[in-house]
């Protein structure tokens, strides 16, 4: 089970990246678990300071951007490889 | 235990990365080419659209607005491609966490230059402005320093610039920009000097912030993604205004009588700057909405500085981002924050009237 975190107070650029990353997981074929995350404590707490921010299992993959829709699932899926690769 | 970094693989094939190399050189080259090609061939291409193939009179108001329409649109297009692209790349050298640590525990004035110049390069977005501003004051970055950096990011920007240059021509642009910085910096300033911490609001300073790691490897095709990424967002976004801003300007130039706003918002009027920041205070617009209307006012003779104070207004100052602020900012602050701005404006717009 993955955990994917979209950060952000709720802007149009958070709403598109948490749609990519719910498209992305779909396409990829993986049990996930998509995520918002608004309370700017939290955020913050994730060290991200320029939203929105995709977090991957705990790990900010990228921040202050929307990446494309490609990039989202290889970000995604980097995490996953460098996880399957390290048990 | 073998970490395994799947983008890193550029490091690992180096050959295939030269040849990648090789192949984006070239793809920057070529479309380099197509663009300079394309901005040569904008004035023949207008001139035979207007007259030979619509075959309108060249003296005619029809003819000059419709020529206008079909020369200055392309213009600015190609104009804003170039630049948010290249603007793009730049920007993948800096990131928040950068500037934050090159403006950590920096002393007033030096930090506050530092900040409104850093504001024009950095990656900014007004709905990251909470966040950014916790992370500014957390790393000790003095408030007025950081202000100097929220009010240089939304307001010197390249879509900005480039729309000026491109209609009014590079005096226009370098002025606003430069007017923008000295803003950005002296407002900044006087922010810090008023001692108004007390009026942050106090969970800022208790908020713990994770570690902040900007390092992202990024190699030469993934800065150019990035720019044309921002073409994508950023011209795929703003285009529909700029070519509504240009009809607009173009039926203005066939038709409407020179001078028509010179009464009210001429050089004569000294209330007209004051009535236009004030105007432009609650008004939301990125710098490619107020275009229609800042061509219509110039061209109508209001005075340059009375039109590009609007503009800023518009720009620096919005009603949203002050909703936002309100979030970490009581409003005392606030409230200051609005006025030394507008006031800052309101000099700028004052002192363009007067030498120009």
């Amino acid at each position: 089970m993955i955990k994917i975190e979209v950060l952000g107070p709720g802007c149009a650029n958070c709403q598109r990246l948490e749609a990519l990353a719910r498209e992305a997981v779909a396409s990829l074929g993986v049990d996930a678990e998509v995520e918002k995350v608004t309370d700017m404590r939290e955020i913050m707490a994730r060290g991200v300071m320029a939203t929105p921010g995709l977090v991957v299992n705990g790990k900010v993959v990228a921040k202050g951007r929307v990446p494309p829709a490609s990039e989202v699932m290889t970000l995604i899926a980097n995490v996953l490889a460098e996880e399957a690769s390290r048990s | 235990m073998t970490a395994v970094q799947p983008r890193h693989t550029a490091e690992l094939a180096p050959a295939s990365a030269q040849r990648t190399g090789n192949g984006l050189v070239l793809a920057l080259v070529v479309a380099a080419l197509a663009w300079v090609g394309a901005y040569l061939a904008l004035h023949p291409v207008a001139d035979a659209l207007t007259y030979d193939m619509l075959r309108l009179s060249r003296d005619s108001h029809l003819g000059s607005a419709v020529n206008f329409f079909l020369y200055d649109t392309p213009k600015v297009l190609l104009l804003l491609t170039g630049i948010v692209f290249l603007m793009g790349i730049i920007r993948t050298f800096f990131s928040p966490e950068r500037t934050r640590a090159m403006l950590g525990g920096r002393r007033e004035g030096v930090g506050n230059v530092a900040a409104a110049g850093l504001g024009i390069v950095t990656p900014f977005c007004s709905c990251s402005a909470v966040p950014l501003f916790i992370g500014f004051v957390e790393a000790g970055v003095p408030l007025g320093v950081t202000f100097s950096f929220l009010i240089s990011a939304p307001m010197v920007n390249e879509v900005a610039v480039v729309l000026l240059f491109g209609l009014f021509g590079w005096k226009t642009a370098a002025l606003y920009m430069g007017l923008g910085l000295a803003i950005a910096i002296v407002a900044g300033w006087v922010i810090g000097r008023l001692r108004m911490e007390r009026y942050v609001e106090p969970f800022v300073y208790e908020i713990a912030v994770g570690q902040l790691d900007s390092r992202e490897s990024l190699t030469w095709s993934d800065r150019a993604a990035r720019g044309i990424q921002a073409i994508r967002d950023i011209v795929g976004r703003v285009w529909p205004f700029v070519v509504a801003g240009i009809a607009v300007g173009a039926a203005i130039h066939g038709y409407v009588p020179q001078d028509t706003m010179a009464g009210i918002m001429g050089k004569g009027a000294w209330w007209s700057v004051p009535a236009a920041v004030v105007m432009g205070v609650p008004m939301y617009s990125n710098a490619a909405g107020v275009l229609p209307v800042i061509e219509a006012l110039i061209d109508k003779g209001a005075a340059l500085g009375t039109a590009l104070a609007f503009m800023m207004s518009v720009v620096a100052l919005s009603l949203p981002e002050m909703i936002i602020l309100r979030r970490v900012l009581k409003w005392q602050l606030i409230a200051t924050f609005i006025a030394v701005v507008a006031g800052g404006i309101t000099a700028v717009g004052f002192v363009f009237n007067l030498v120009f």
